[in-house]
Order: C-alpha cells, then structure tokens, then sequence
C-alpha cells in the first residue's frame, strides 16, 4: 500500500484493461468511443495522486504494492515507483485520452477493436513503468508489443505489413536477450526482485554479459544508432493514435531501461561501455539530422528527429553526471509531449489532405493560420528553442556532455544546431508556399482540446521546469551516488 | 479397482465404438463419442488422486500418472469435439476413426502408469498401432495419405526395435525390468558409456513419438498426408505419453552420467535449431505446425535434461500449455479447411476481417506457440528455460533464445497473413456455436496458464 491508504498503482494499471473489457459488451461506435474516452480519463483523473502525494525527499520507491503471485518461482506482483518512473506514467496517462481524441474521426472502421487495443497499450505502458519484479515487468513489456503489433498492421498505411512486422520481429529479438539476462539474474540472486538485483557487486564478466544483453534490448527500443531502421517505417504507417504512443511512450522503455536496469544493476559495465554509448547516442544525432534535412515526408521527418532526440537522452545518460542524468530525463518527458504533438499535427493535416508529403500541405499559413500556429510552437520547442521545454532539458545534456565529454559535447551543438535548420525547413514551407492553395477547415474543437494541454506542457515545462526537477531529482542523485560507491 | 476406472471406461467407450462400427447405424456416432469422451474427462479428473499397485508393481496409478492421463483424456476429448463430422473422413469409416482414436488414447493411459520395460513397450506399441490404421482414414483419397501411413508405420517400427534394443541393455546392465530395481542397479554399473548407450537407445521410441531429431522424420509427411483432425490427435496426445515416460526412464540415469546428459542438449538443440530453420520456408500450414513440433520436442527435452524436480515439472507445464495452443491452431485450421483438405499459410489471408474471433484464437496461439508473454508458452518456456539454467546449462538456453527468435519469424508470419494482408476472397466464414465456444475455451485456457501457473505448477511438482 503505498501513500494514499489504496493500491493506486493497480488502479491505474487495471482500470484501462477493466475499460476494454468493457467495450467489448458494446457495438454502437459513438458508444465505443466515448466510452473509451471516459476510461481514459478517469485513469487520468485517479493517477494524479501519484505526482501530488509523491515525497521526492524519500529514498527508495514509494506506493509500493507486494502481492504473491508465482511463489514457486518467487515472482511477485510488485510494484512502485521513483522519480524516474512516476512522470513516465503520467504522460502515458495524459497522451492517452489524446490518442483516443485524435483516432476519432480517422478510425473509420473497427472502431471497438481499434480503441480496445489502445486502451490495452495503456495497461501495459503503465505496467512496464510500474513493474519491480523482472517476471511482471518482462509480461507488461511484451504484452505491449501486441497490440501496438494490430494497431500497425491493421489501421495502418499502405506499406504497414512490412513496417509492423519488422517492427514486431527487431524488438522481439531483443527482448529475447533480455529474458536470458533476466534468468541469470535469478540463478544468481535467487528472487526475481528489481531492487533487490541493484548495486550486489557481480564480478564484472557476469555483469558484462548482462550489461550487453540488457543493452541490446534496450538499444533496439530507444532506438540507438545503428538498431534504428525499424522506426521510420512503423512511424510512418502506423495511425495518428499509433504514432504517438510509440513517440512518446514506447521510444522511453529503451531509456528506462537504462536507467532502472543497466546502470544500477551493472554499474561497472556501464563505465565499461559508457564510451561506446556516446559515441552512438552522438552518431544519432548527427546522423538522424541529416537526414532529416533531406526528407520530403512529414511523418518520417519527424521519426528520424526521434532517432537524434533519443540521442540527446542516451548522451545524457551515459555521461554519469546529474546534469546529464536529469538532462536525459527531461529529455524522456519533453520528446513524449513535442513529438507526440507533432505527429498529431501532422495526423490533423493528413485527414484534410490525405497526403504527408510537405509538398502537398505547404501553403498554409494563409488558409489554416490556427494550425500553423500551433505547429510552430512545437516546431519551435522540437529544435529547443529558449522558453519551450526541449531547451531546459537539451541544456542540461550539454551541461553534463561538456563536463564528462567536451569532444561528444561540440558534436552534440552541431546536433543541436541542424534540429533548427531541419525544423525550420519544414515549418517554412508548411506554412508559406510558391501557389495559391484552395481553403481548407481550420482546426475544430475536438483537435484544439487535445492539443491545448501539450502547448500548456511545452510552455510550463520550458518556463517553470523546477516542478518536475524537484520530483525526479532526489532519485537521480541517490542513482549516482550510489554508482560513485560502486565504483 | 476405482483407482483405474479412467482405463476401464475407455476400454469400455473401445468396445461400444466396435459394436457400432459392425451395426449399420453409424450416424449416431459423432455426438456419442463427445459424450462418451466428455465422460473421461470427468473420469479423469474425479480420479486425479487415487493412487494404487497392479500385477505386482508393474503397473502403478499416482499422482504423476493421472495427470499426465487426464492430459491425454482432454486431449481426446477435445480432438473428438472439434471434428465436424464428415467432413474429414467418410461416414462409414466414423466408428473406426474413434474407435481407433480412443484405443490410442488408451495405450498411452497404460503407458503413463507402467512401471516395467515390457508393459511400457506392449503400451507403446498399442497406442501406435491404432494410429497406423487411423491415418490413411481421409475423404477424398490422393495417395498422400498412404504415404504418410507407410512412413508412420516405418519409422515406428525402426524406432520400436531401437527402444527394444536399448531396453535390452538396460535389461542387462541390471538383470531386471522394473524400473524401481533399474535405479539402483545403474548406480552400482557406474556412468560408462555403456549406461548413456542403454538409456538413450530406450529413449528414441519416444523420441519417435515426440517427433525429436533424428526420429523426426516421419513428421512432416504425416501431418501433410493425415486428415486434419488425425493431424490434430497426432501432432498433441501421443506427446503427452511420450513427455512422462521420457521423464520416466531419464530419471533413471544416475546422478553422474554426464555424457547423458550431454547427449540430451545435443539432441534438444538439434531439434529445435532444424525445426524453426526448415519452419521458415513451410507453404503449407499442417507441414509448419510439423516442423513447429519438432521445435517444440527440443524446448521440451529442455526441462527433461536438468533431471530435477523442478525441470520435470517444468516439462509437463509445457506439455499441457502445448496441448492447448497447438489445438488452438489446429482448430483454425480445420475449420478453414473446406472440405478436409489442407490449408495454406495464404488462405489466412484478411482472416481478421472474414472471422475476427478466429484470427483472435489463430493470433493467441501462434503468439503462445513463440512464446510471447502473457500466453502460457511464455510461462512454460521460462520454467524450463530456468529449471536447465539452475542446472548449470547455460548453452542451451543461449540456443533456446536464439531458437525462440527464429521461430517468431514463421509464427508471426501467421498472425500477419491474418491480419495486415486484404483476404482474396470476402465472405464471411461462419462460426457455429460449438466453434466459437472451443475458440473462447482455447484463448482463455492459454492465457490463464500464462498469468497464473502457480496452482497448476504446484500441483505438477508434487506429483514427483
């Protein structure tokens, strides 16, 4: 039981699955989707005590729930959370009445097995991010792989048998990796407890093995240059609802995993290895501006921005610095509401043009001044500009790069710099074009109410970003203290 | 006498099925045999925990042995229900088919219990030839059948006389058939080659049946050539029998045959490494869940070749999991087939849209069958995949892993034609309400064995 006096945690986890359950006794779509909508809401509303009654002083996990559940085996139900993980579920809390909002209109067909679906990811995101016990957490993280599979290969685009089976086969590869290294793990510690695996002093030949097989499943989820290639496809095909879940949310679990699995569990190989990482978290954000700049699709230009921002995030952590690790962070947090608006945006636009190439929505600043603006702002806080919520976070990644790596830290400004050329490529000839352009509905309502919050987000957490500091702080720098002892 | 009523009542159910089969009214049959079927069931499970001795410790009913006949009662029983009539073999031949099917069943519910080399042989060789007779029983006759039933009958009888050899050995390294007396007797023979040789070599007859390189042979042709629903009995009850005696007659070894031991992880990793590479490039979907199978006896053996509590355990977790998701497929796949024949990976094409609950069951049980939490294949690979590592075999489980990725390839490439490729043809494929119940049994069956093993694992751990 945690702080509250009830298991909050599995409210939050269970109430979406509860929901789909739900919608499955009901055929009337309007039905369906408000029901959907309510679920998700709800979740929203009960998951707030989760920031208010979190005390970042604590050490340790907090509202933490241990149940038996496989006793011959010694896996738990166990769950909490820290300050790493607590805003992770919120935003996947926040994002998914969004997703729900924006698949309203383009969801033409399935709807109830589309909105199941979505509902049944968010279980499982929240699960993933709430799980301390390796059997629990291993089900939640595969278990989401499913449904965002269907999301993919059934709504998806044109080429979405490809993308969502590439998409499927390299993260299940991975994972694979992981269950071994999760096995071993339990031989050797004999329970199958998260926090009880962290900081035990493994010699460091067991801990380099377990340190590559968890860095492979997770590289493959960040996506790390060079295990990257899965992420423009499923971004691409995969809908509006299913971009923006595996943006904002799922691109996370790679960094998570870093930071819950690999640095406390194996300190020394991550030392080992940090080099390695930085040079490939550098790699992506040269790299994925590159190509950026050469893109003619809006969805894949923002997936490749993905792979360079994830960048900043693996860089930050991996410089062992409190700059870097609450840089990184941030980073997690900023990239899930800006690119996760952006490929709303882009989704709000491919439903009035059927087409993501920038070649046919340039022009609209005159006829859609509403949504170009709400695109610059994003756009703006994509390329970190000062005052929006990417700078905070890119600052303090640079902060910690220049004092661990001044060579990864001028690389990572030259990063920075093509984000605003990239960035403001797009935005220029989204918004002014060489013809006229025939009018078109600016945004209505529905799409002003979803994306409102995220501008309030990208606003707030650019200008007052020390009331999310405060929550993660404590727990990263408990992290690296207890790192500098193991060392 | 009560402690084998499950053995009685089949032989009984055998009996009615050979009186039906010379009278001339044989449309009866198909719901009698669910009934009679249904009724093992319960048989089975009311009996689950007698225990008792026969024909001087020869024959011994426990905990291990009912559960494992119970499996093989569900097994049948299922097979028996999702069979729609004539549609795989002609009526006239319906009281032979499960007549046939129910005296396989019953050999290898006296197999389970059979505590001497000879008994186990006789029950072996009973619940084989049954199915020599049942697999060329297919409507519209194409020659693959007769293939298939001559390869299933060769290679059975080769590997009988392997097994027959092997016990031979074993026969003289100790001077006696009872198992209890082998146990001891091998101690004192030491761990020569010799004691890895005899135990191996008794091993292969259900190598055979498990379908485990190099008795595999036989696989692929069977499945393609039997009828589905024959396919459906083969490719899961004669498994079942086969796990508990190879848990049987592997804890035999004494604690030092090493060689054993190693000879097993060769066995297992071949296995598993052939049948997910040659699973890739299979059309046909009957030949895949054969070369899926022949993976799966790989996992399996996983579990066998730590020789503890916890990997036997581990091995009939899995084998019940493989009862239910391999059933689950094989489900699909008779009911897509039209009239018996066999089905294609593309005739799965745009499933998902002719029939969305079964794209459900197909989409469950090829994910279970790869492994993917939270479906009971996950938790049945974790517990043998933990129960070898225990015993220090790190090399096969690396292959084990290695293995579970390739084999998602073809696995998924099921759920994919389901469900992201558009169906070449648009009508719906109706389900009756028999059909629709099994898949709902299946989908829950294989998910609540992924969530909660805990009940089911316990009780499967102190059956040894």
């Amino acid at each position: 039981m945690g702080e509250v006096g009830y298991p909050i945690l599995s409210y939050v986890i269970f109430l979406p699955l509860a929901g789909a359950l739900l919608l499955l006794l009901f055929e009337d779509e309007l039905k369906v989707k408000v029901i959907a909508l309510i679920v998700s809401l709800m979740n929203l509303a009960i998951s707030l005590p989760l920031y208010f009654q979190f005390d970042p002083t604590k050490k340790g996990f907090q509202f933490v729930e241990v149940k038996d559940w496989i006793p011959l085996l010694g896996a738990k139900y166990h769950l909490g959370v820290d300050g790493i993980s607590v805003l992770l579920i919120l935003l996947t809390a926040l994002l998914t009445p969004i997703c729900v909002l924006c698949s309203w209109r383009q969801i033409e067909v399935r709807v109830k097995e589309f909105m199941f679906c979505i509902l049944l990811m968010e279980t499982a995101m929240i699960g993933v991010f709430s799980s301390l016990d390796f059997v629990l957490f291993y089900i939640f993280w595969e278990a989401m792989l499913i449904p965002m599979y269907l999301l993919i290969a059934v709504w998806g685009g044109p080429r979405k048998d490809y993308a969502s089976i590439k998409f499927f086969i390299y993260t299940l590869v991975g994972s694979v990796f992981l269950l071994v290294a999760i096995i071993a793990l339990y031989v050797k510690n004999g329970t199958f407890s998260i926090p009880e695996a962290m900081f035990r002093g493994y010699s460091f030949r067991f801990q380099y093995w377990v340190f590559l097989a968890f860095a492979i499943a997770f590289a493959i989820k960040v996506p790390m240059f060079p295990f990257h290639t899965w992420l423009p496809a499923a971004h691409v095909e995969a809908p509006t609802a299913g971009s923006v879940f595996l943006a904002s949310i799922l691109l996370k679990m790679g960094t998570y995993g870093f930071l819950r699995f690999c640095l406390p569990i194996t300190p020394k190989a991550s030392f080992y290895f940090a080099p390695y990482m930085i040079v490939l978290s550098v790699a992506a954000i040269i790299y994925g501006g590159f190509v950026c700049l050469g893109q003619e699709d809006m969805k894949r230009l923002i997936a490749f921005s993905s792979v360079a921002h994830m960048g900043f995030v693996t860089l930050g952590i991996f410089t062992f610095t409190l700059n870097g690790f609450k840089g990184a962070m941030l980073q997690m947090l900023n990239h899930g509401i800006t690119t996760g608006a952006l490929f709303l945006c882009v989704g709000i636009i491919y439903e009035r043009t059927h087409s993501r190439l920038i070649e046919d929505n340039s022009g609209l600043g005159k006829i859609m001044p509403l949504y170009v603006g709400f695109f610059g702002l994003f756009s703006f806080s994509s390329f970190a500009f000062p005052g929006t919520n990417n700078f905070v976070g890119e600052l303090f990644v640079l902060l910690g790069a220049f004092s661990a790596q001044k060579v990864a830290g001028f690389f990572t400004v030259v990063g920075a710099i093509l984000a605003a050329a990239y960035m403001l490529r797009l935005l220029k000839r989204i918004t002014w074009a060489e013809k006229e352009r025939s009018p078109m509905r600016d945004l209505n309502l529905r799409e002003i109410i979803y994306l409102a919050p995220l501008v309030l987000f990208v606003i707030w957490m650019g200008l007052f970003p020390a009331n999310f500091i405060r929550v993660i702080e404590g727990t990263l720098a408990g992290l690296l203290q207890q790192l500098g002892r193991g060392m | 006498m009560s402690a084998c009523l499950l053995e009685l009542f089949t032989f009984l159910s055998f009996l009615i099925y050979f009186i039906l089969s010379l009278s001339s009214r044989k449309g009866t049959i198909v719901p009698l045999s669910r009934v009679l079927s249904f009724v093992g069931v319960a048989i089975a499970l009311l009996t689950l925990g007698s225990s008792g001795e026969l024909f001087g410790g020869a024959y011994r009913v426990d905990l291990f042995s009912q559960i494992f006949k119970a499996l093989v009662a569900m097994g049948l029983f299922l097979v028996l229900w999702m069979g729609e009539g004539e549609k795989e073999v002609e009526g006239r031949w319906a009281p032979e088919f499960a007549m046939f099917l129910t005296l396989s069943a019953l050999g290898l519910m006296l197999l389970v219990s059979a505590q001497e080399l000879i008994t186990v042989y006789v029950a072996l060789e009973l619940s084989s030839f049954s199915l020599y007779i049942v697999i060329p029983l297919r409507r519209g006759q194409t020659g693959l059948e007769l293939e298939a039933a001559a390869k299933y009958i060769f290679f059975g009888a080769i590997s009988s006389g392997v097994m027959l050899y092997g016990m031979g050995y074993l026969y003289g390294l100790v001077g006696s058939t009872y198992l209890k007396d082998i146990v001891p007797g091998l101690l004192g023979a030491g761990s020569g080659p010799m004691v890895t040789m005899a135990l191996v070599l008794a091993l292969s007859g259900f190598f055979f049946k498990l379908a485990l390189f190099p008795f595999h042979f036989w696989c692929p042709d069977v499945y393609e050539g039997a009828s589905n629903q024959t396919t459906t009995f083969i490719a899961t009850v004669p498994k079942i029998g086969a796990v508990a005696l190879l848990i049987r007659l592997a804890f035999l070894a004494p604690k030092e045959a090493e060689d054993f031991v190693r000879m097993l992880i060769l066995l297992s990793a071949l296995s598993m490494t052939l049948g997910n590479i040659v699973g890739l490039v299979q059309r046909d979907i009957k030949r895949l869940l054969a070369y899926s199978g022949i993976a799966h006896a790989g996992y399996l053996l996983m579990g066998i070749l730590a020789l503890s509590k916890e990997g036997g355990a581990s091995a009939i977790y899995y084998i019940a999991v493989y009862l239910f998701m391999n059933l689950g497929l094989f489900l699909v796949v008779m009911i897509l087939s039209q009239k018996g024949e066999n089905v294609l990976i593309d005739d799965l094409k745009g499933l998902w849209k002719r029939a969305p609950l079964l794209a459900f069951t197909l989409a469950v049980s090829a994910f279970s069958l790869a492994g993917i939490p939270p479906t009971g294949g996950f938790a049945g690979k974790l517990f043998v995949f933990m129960a070898a590592f225990h015993q220090g075999h790190l090399d096969i489980v690396i292959i084990g892993a290695v293995n579970t990725a390739i084999s998602l390839f073809y696995y998924l490439n099921l759920v994919r034609y389901a469900y992201s490729r558009d169906p070449e043809r648009s009508d719906p494929v109706e389900l009756s309400l028999r059909e629709k119940v099994l898949c709902y049994l299946f989908i829950i069956v294989v998910i609540f064995l992924g969530l909660f093993p805990n009940t089911f694992l316990t009780f499967m751990r102190a059956s040894f």
